[in-house]
């Protein structure tokens, strides 16, 4: 991820591959929201100055890319952390006490929900149903998923997550 | 004693969930083990096993002795199943779960479910095309092509009474005739995998599982409507399905079951992948249609409805992943051998995720005309830790809760409908007397009001305006009325909103209020949540006489609001204290109260 410049520059590394991947989309039909989610998953995030290269490159008006761009709520505005932490709240999670473990989170971090640490470390978001709503309260820090959570454990495993060897999965 | 090393199998379930449970290290357990002894034993994986209160699941097939699950699978006891089962031949019973041949207590589990759409789910390596082929997998297809008229098949659909999985029920054949009998050559077809309800997974095991039975289904409908294309909209937190879809579509495409003249029938058909990009409104047919046309997906009037105007203006049918799933089995089995589960007007099983306060939670399929109570108590097994049933939810933030009054209901979708819940597309998320009720319907109200796509004013607007009253209700501010203007509230929205969204976001409050009024009331009129569950109208205290001064609580109190002297009582400054619950965990004679 070169996320490095800041929402008003991007970098020529970045420009190139926001052109390419409009190249490589702007043949195909329906290709805005398929090409905007690999514009993500290559830049990390879709700041302003990419989005108006984007409407330049492909002949999508501006006000469509951020009309769409903004409607899903995948679409990020603002650089992540290197680790993403997903806490679940879908129904099961919320009725074992999920609740307890994003206050939990956010105040071990000291973010708000959606938030990034100042460290950019984590960015802490919630999500609906990590289907495996027989763990739960889960949360998932990348690909690694932590079930059977109480709010001390949760604070434990993101205090702890990157310093030592964790290879994550529950330790249901 | 025979060496059994080669006549056994492993299978370990690598679904989701089973990874989150720690199924990979168990996985890699048995190869290290497997190369340590030098033996030869087939490794496999496989999708969702169905026990999923029981993850890590492995099961071992020998010659001879059948199937056992083991359930809860450590990395240490790997050891012991590859030496006492897989070399000695002699099964570890005191970590299976379930054998052929003997009836353990999980056995239960099984007894009432019927699994037709989850009929290779645990069974075979999802990534293996010859897994399916072998376990009769497009036979349905193929003999959809070569046998059978596209009328015919739309008549067998229509005789076997599916309906539609994704919740609103409407019957699959009519839908499909209607697609077929529209005038013009470019048609479409659409599998819905936004699997929305935030509480359920069906789709996602099954897309995980076994994702070449949707294929092979969304290629008969194709082939009955004459659609040369097919989209599988899935939701975006579901990379997994993602792959293995991709994947499948790679194999059959191989092996002629897509692409142009398949099985020499003359008939072509390819399929694509979208990937959603995070809206719950999207699950909604014509909002899905928007976002595979690349706009936003805001949902539009019907009629006309997809059928007659679907993805880029055509006719288009789109249905639910595992109405899809369905499909081959009724082709290969037939309508009549459908139709014989199930009720009058519900036909056939369903499958729902069975979570929350419950001893056995998991994927489970059932048939038709089952009561609620049996799911929960016998397939479920009931209540843990000794608590007492309160509700059922039903169908997410569209449905409501059954109280246990009405349980003995069959499921099929008049009766629920006739509760106030729906089916909805399988969610099943069972409460306690420790689930506040006014809380839950807050919780997706909150969820409903951040879905709102925004295009109706009484959904974007009002859905805000209940929020409020709940919040205020929760928080121990509820006035005198609020329940009426809920209510209230309630209607207006159900009767001018466009889409099923805002139609049925108040049915969560509609229903508790219904069955759980005096829960409301207590909340506004005494300041008090029954269920324990509403912070704000918590107060911890320390009973003087259970406490013996161990200092316990003190220690475990984040922001100091236990004090006393050692051996003497303890009391909390209700002031400082955040109602965190920590001293009350940590006292080891119950004598932090709640109240
Ligand atoms: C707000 C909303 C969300 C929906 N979400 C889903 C969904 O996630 N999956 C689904 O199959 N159907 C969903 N539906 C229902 C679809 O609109 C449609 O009825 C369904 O895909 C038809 O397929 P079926 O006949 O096989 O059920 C949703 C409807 C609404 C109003
Ligand atoms: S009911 Fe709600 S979600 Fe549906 S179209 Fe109207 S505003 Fe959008
Ligand atoms: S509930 Fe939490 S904050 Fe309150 S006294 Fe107990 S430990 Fe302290
Ligand atoms: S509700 Fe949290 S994993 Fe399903
Ligand atoms: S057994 Fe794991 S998802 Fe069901």
């Amino acid at each position: 991820m070169a996320n490095t410049a800041g929402p008003d520059v991007a970098t020529p590394e970045q420009l190139s591959v926001v052109d390419r991947i409009v190249a490589e989309f702007s043949t195909l039909r329906g290709a805005l929201i398929p090409m905007l989610q690999q514009v993500q998953e290559e830049i990390g995030y879709l700041p302003p100055v990419i989005m108006e290269r984007i409407a330049e490159r492909s002949g999508v008006p501006p006000a469509r890319i951020f009309g769409v761009a903004s409607f899903y709520s995948q679409f990020r505005f603002e650089p992540v952390g290197r680790h993403i932490i997903r806490v679940c709240e879908g129904t099961a999670c919320h009725v074992q006490g999920a609740v307890d473990v994003v206050e939990a989170v956010c105040d071990e971090l000291g973010v708000a929900e959606g938030g990034t640490t100042e460290d950019g470390k984590f960015t802490v978001e919630t999500v609906a149903c990590l289907g495996c709503c027989s763990l739960a309260p889960v949360i998932m820090i990348d690909e690694d998923t932590f079930g059977r959570l109480t709010p001390e454990q949760a604070r434990d495993i993101v205090r702890n997550y990157g310093t030592a060897g964790d290879e994550g999965g529950a330790k249901a | 004693m025979p060496d059994q090393s080669t006549s056994s199998r492993v299978t370990v379930g690598l679904s989701s969930c089973g990874v989150a449970a720690g199924a990979a290290q168990v996985y890699e357990a048995f190869r290290r083990e497997f190369d340590e002894r030098g033996l030869s034993t087939p490794l496999r994986r496989t999708g969702c096993i169905g026990m999923c209160y029981r993850e890590p699941l492995v099961d071992v097939d020998t010659e001879g002795l059948g199937r056992v699950t083991y359930g809860g699978v450590t990395e240490e006891q790997v050891a012991r199943i590859v030496q006492e089962h897989i070399v000695g031949g002699k099964p570890v019973e005191e970590f299976a779960v379930r054998m052929e041949g003997k009836r353990l207590p999980d056995e239960a589990y099984y007894d009432r479910q019927v699994r037709l759409v989850l009929r290779n789910a645990g069974l075979i390596d999802p990534e293996s095309i010859d897994e399916y082929i072998e376990a009769g997998g497009y036979e349905g297809l193929t003999k959809a092509l070569t046998e059978m008229t596209p009328e015919e098949i739309v008549d067998t659909m229509k005789a076997s009474g599916l309906r539609g999985r994704g919740g609103a029920g409407f019957p699959s054949g009519v839908k499909w005739d209607l697609a077929r009998q529209q005038p013009g050559d470019v048609k479409y077809v659409i599998v819905n995998a936004d699997e929305g309800d935030p509480g359920a997974f069906m789709d996602r095991s099954v897309l995980e599982g076994d994702p070449h039975s949707v294929l092979e289904g969304l290629t008969i409908a194709a082939y009955a409507i004459g659609a040369a294309e097919g989209y599988i909209y899935a939701r975006a937190e579901y990379p997994l399905a993602v792959r293995r879809l991709k994947m499948a579509i790679a194999d059959s495409e191989e092996r002629g079951f897509l692409g142009m003249d398949i099985l020499g029938s003359g008939f072509s058909f390819r399929v694509k992948v979208k990937e959603g990009a995070g809206a719950f409104v999207c699950g909604e047919e014509t909002a899905l249609i928007a976002s595979v046309e690349g706009k936003r997906g805001m949902p539009r009037l019907r009629p006309p409805f997809p059928a007659a105007k679907g993805l880029w203006a055509k006719p288009t049918n789109i249905n639910n992943v595992e109405t899809y799933a369905n499909v081959p089995w009724i082709i290969t089995n037939g309508a009549a051998a459908y139709a014989a589960y199930g009720t009058e007007t519900s036909k056939g099983t369903k499958v729902f995720a069975l979570t929350g306060k419950i001893v056995r939670g998991g994927l489970v399929e059932v048939p038709m005309g089952i009561s609620l109570r049996d799911v929960i108590f016998e397939v479920g097994g009931g209540i843990p830790d000794g608590r007492k049933f309160k509700a059922v939810q039903l169908g997410g933030p569209s449905g409501g809760c059954v109280p246990e009054e009405h349980i003995d209901i069959k499921i099929d979708y008049e009766s629920v409908t006739k509760t106030g819940a729906i089916m909805g597309s399988g969610g099943m998320v069972v409460m306690d007397d420790r689930t506040c009720m006014v809380d839950i319907a807050r919780f997706f109200l909150q969820f409903t009001q951040d879905e709102s796509c925004g295009k109706c004013t009484f959904c974007r607007v009002g859905t805000k305006r209940m929020l409020e009253i709940l919040d205020r209700i929760t928080s121990g501010e509820g006035r005198e009325g609020d329940i009426e203007r809920l209510e209230e509230l309630g209607q207006q929205i159900v009767s001018s909103s466009l889409c099923g969204l805002g139609q049925s976001a108040p049915n969560p409050v509609l229903t508790t209020i219904r069955y759980f009024r005096d829960e409301y009331e207590a909340h506004i009129h005494e300041k008090r949540c029954p269920a324990l569950t509403c912070k704000p109208l918590l107060t911890y205290e320390i009973d003087p006489d259970k406490c013996i001064g161990c200092t316990l609580c003190v220690r475990a109190c984040p922001v100091g609001a236990v004090s006393g002297e050692r051996k003497g009582p303890h009391v909390i400054d209700t002031e400082l204290c955040t109602k965190c619950d920590a001293c009350r965990k940590a006292c080891k004679f119950e004598a932090v109260i709640v109240s």
